[in-house]
């Protein structure tokens, strides 16, 4: 065999690979099934009676939002040194951490937690994503950490705030940019213990406003029992807090959801590895580490669950997870927002922003009452 | 305590970035599509034509079911509409489908506010999800939205040009509706008539400013057969839900003693297009543009009728909800007025009444004082005619008793008188 049929088998198998790789263990989570597209053309003139095309509405749906794009925002949050900007790099296949973007990148860490967010366009077989990755230097390194948390709870509201103003104008964009943020990805340290106070302090409050995805960085020095012991002590510690991260279980639709997902909550978290190097491994080019003891695989589900997590992100509920941000966060937000600003005097705030039928009905029973007198 | 300290770094311009391998996230139209299919789709047309144009009978023939049971009774006065949800499936689509008729178009004599039942009810509609979005606790993905997404306005098929009434209608419908207007009964007119036609109505559309729904050619998918069919509106179609064998077939057809007209035959009729460009290529674009053209400008619309501004003279922040509450005060303000007016009036009213009230009472005592005091003269009175007739009674008694005495000493003497009277008879 020539050089270059070598290597187009070979990329042959490696592609292959990096597909198999995923579907053997967890067949729920591969990719959805494309929807068949109705059969165009001169048919329907024929013989077709009962066919109508009502489904032809999911190809004008599929072009539609091809056309538009998608957007996602990610946050990003834990310690230094956890490898978060590696991981998203790995997660989205470029150089998408701030690190990455700007040109003189600091080491030291900020006085003050700042809350960094680049924006990237990325494109994959002609859909276009807007993908936002909120980075959070300083969180959790000072000594003391007392409400490190407020400048992130801050950053998430006035978002929400953003997007309600744009919506409650009177003229108002077709399409409100969406800067809210969809997951947060908060990074554990792999100490192998339990979760540490700032742990639960962190995903307690921000559970309520976020989706939150808790994830065990550098999981390489956890060997496998001792991961499957860390897991399941952070499990433990988030229930005993009352945490509910993303899935959560209140916002399963049907019971199939909830057939999937809580195959997902006996995985959470997912201890990953991030790397953006490719090593030679087996006469392949994978994405790994390479120590003296060997190469970690990032993709290799027995080596660390990077796999489960990305399909998981991106592959199977990104539009789930956008979708709980929209029609539940945002809107308690909004809620709570409309109602501090709402409230009557004797504390009991009215149903409707603006109610002109009330108004109408106030002023004629009014009427009324003057004319029987 | 951590202060905070936010940079947006190249917010705006966000770098386009190349990827190096296979994310994933081309899987998203897919996850979204799944969500709508499993979320169903609706869809609502709204029919606007004369009695008699085969409007129910489209429809029938369009989503191949047998809607409506009986055809719909014509004896109220005005235009009534009527809607009707029906839900259909179609592999593993969903669709809830809202047929809305008028009823009585065009029956009137004076047929000049027909057109206001059918604004009214477009408006009803676009009020109902306005009320639902500015609700403060809202169920926006669940709500059954009714907002018509398109109108089928059907014109008869005179073959002459539109008629007045027609254009007044689609004037009034055309900057809240996506309107398709399509020559209803086109088996009536003769092919060359009916290119006379579709060009008479075109230019009567267009000198008259009337804007109907251009379907989208901003998409290099469809942009070639949207740009073709645009050159084919007003579409002629013939309706029918009969069957009629042709060679070996059954089709839907209309048989006539000359000849069967084939409604999906597209050189018999346009309703093959009708149903392509309708239902199988533009049905989404229908929907957004309703939401995105129609809606919005019907909400912006009443919400500065209602008197809400975006931007105050100093562009203050979340101007809609302070005018709300400048506008909330302003009208607690008038309501305390008038209720404080209204008590004012309520204590002047109550005051009169008492006077009046007490008026009255006194009244009553005085009456009640004279009628007593002429009870007591009366009974005054009485007292002393009866003691009159008491003296008199006495005085009788003692004349009686006197006479009686009398009598008695009378008879003795008499009897005496009697005895001396026979004594002196004896002697």
């Amino acid at each position: 065999m020539s050089d270059s049929k070598v290597t187009a088998h070979l990329d042959g198998i490696i592609s292959d690979f990096e597909g198999s790789e995923v579907n053997p263990s967890h067949s729920n989570m591969s990719a959805p099934p494309h929807p068949q597209p109705p059969a165009k053309g001169a048919s329907h003139g024929t013989g077709d009676f009962s066919y109508v095309g009502i489904d032809a509405i999911l190809e004008q749906m599929r072009r539609k939002a091809m056309k538009q794009g998608f957007e996602l925002n990610i946050m990003i949050v834990g310690q230094s040194g956890l490898g978060k900007s590696t991981l998203m790099n790995t997660l989205f296949k470029s150089k998408v951490s701030r690190k990455s973007v700007v040109s003189n990148p600091e080491e030291r860490i900020p006085k003050t937690i700042e809350i960094k967010s680049i924006s990237h366009d990325i494109e994959e077989k002609g859909v276009r994503m807007k993908l936002t990755v909120i980075d959070t230097p300083g969180f959790g390194d000072h000594i003391n950490n007392e409400n490190c948390w407020q400048p992130i709870m801050k950053f998430i509201n006035d978002q929400y705030e953003q997007y309600l103003q744009e919506e409650i104008n009177i003229d108002r964009k077709k399409r409100i940019p969406d800067s809210r943020v969809h997951c947060c990805m908060y990074f554990i340290p792999p100490t192998g213990h339990c979760l540490r106070p700032l742990d639960v302090e962190f995903m307690s409050r921000l559970s309520k406003v976020v989706n939150i995805v808790p994830v065990i960085a550098k999981a390489d020095t956890l060997t496998l029992e001792e991961r499957d012991f860390f897991k399941q002590t952070i499990r433990e510690g988030l229930r005993a807090n009352g945490i509910d991260v993303y899935p959560q279980k209140e916002f399963d639709e049907d019971a199939d959801d909830r057939m999937i997902n809580d195959k997902i909550r006996e995985m959470i978290p997912f201890a990953v590895v991030g790397s953006d190097q490719e090593y030679q491994v087996n006469g392949k080019r994978l994405l790994g580490r390479k120590t003296k003891w060997g190469t970690i695989e990032v993709e290799n589900i027995a080596h660390c669950e990077f796999a489960y997590l990305r399909d998981l992100l991106i592959r199977t509920h990104m539009q789930n997870i956008k979708d709980i941000t929209s029609s539940i966060h945002y809107e308690v937000y909004r809620v709570r927002r409309l109602n501090e600003t709402n409230a009557q005097p004797n504390g009991q705030p009215p149903n409707t922003l603006v109610n002109p039928q009330q108004a109408n009905g106030a002023a004629a029973q009014h009427q009324v009452l003057t004319h029987e007198m | 305590m951590a202060a905070t300290e936010i940079a947006r770094q190249a917010g705006e311009g966000a770098r386009a970035v190349p990827l190096a391998g296979h994310v994933g996230f081309d899987s998203m139209p897919d996850q979204l599509v799944n969500k709508s299919v499993n979320h169903g789709f609706c869809f609502n047309i709204l029919c606007v034509g004369e009695t008699g144009l085969g409007k129910s009978t489209l429809m029938d023939t369009l989503f191949n079911t047998k809607f409506e049971g009986e055809p719909t009774q014509h004896n109220q006065p005005g235009v009534q509409l009527k809607s009707n949800t029906y839900e259909l499936q179609e592999s593993n689509v969903r669709l809830k489908l809202t047929v809305v008729n008028t009823v009585g178009f065009g029956d009137q004599i004076n047929k000049e506010d027909s057109y206001k039942s059918i604004v009214e009810f477009i408006d009803t509609q676009f009020e109902a999800y306005l009320q639902e979005e500015l609700k403060i606790k809202r169920t926006l993905h669940s709500y059954h939205d009714t907002r018509i997404h398109a109108c089928l306005y059907f014109i008869a098929p005179t073959g002459h040009s539109l008629k007045s009434l027609d254009l007044v209608t689609m004037k009034k419908l055309d900057s809240k509706v996506n309107i398709i207007p399509i020559i209803a009964k086109s088996d009536a007119i003769s092919k060359s008539e009916l290119t006379k036609f579709k060009i008479k109505i075109t230019s009567e559309l267009v000198s008259n400013g009337v804007q109907i729904y251009q379907f989208p050619t901003d998409d290099e998918t469809v942009a070639e057969i949207n740009s073709t069919m645009n050159g084919h509106l007003p579409f002629a179609v013939v309706g029918s839900t009969e069957e009629v064998k042709i060679g070996n077939k059954m089709v839907k057809a209309r048989q006539y003693p000359w000849g069967t007209v084939q409604v999906e035959n597209e050189s018999h009729c346009d309703f093959v297009k009708l149903r392509e460009m309708l239902i199988r290529v533009n049905m989404e674009d229908l929907r957004e543009q309703t939401h995105t053209r129609h809606y919005e400008l019907y909400r912006r619309c009443k919400l500065e009728e209602m008197g809400f501004k975006d931007t105050d003279p100093d562009c203050k922040p979340f101007s809609l909800q302070e005018t709300y509450e400048a506008k909330r005060n302003e009208f607690m303000g008038d309501l305390q007025k008038k209720e404080e007016e209204m008590r004012q009036m309520f204590v002047q009213r109550v005051k009169e009444k008492e006077a009046e009230l007490k008026e009255a009472e006194k009244e009553l005592h005085e009456k009640f004082d004279r009628l007593k005091k002429l009870h007591q003269d009366e009974k005054k009175k009485l007292e002393d005619k009866k003691k009159s007739l008491d003296d008199e009674l006495n005085g009788f008694k003692q004349k009686k008793t006197a006479a009686e005495l009398l009598q008695s000493q009378a008879q003795q003497a008499g009897g005496s008188t009697t005895l001396k009277r026979d004594k002196e008879r004896k002697n």
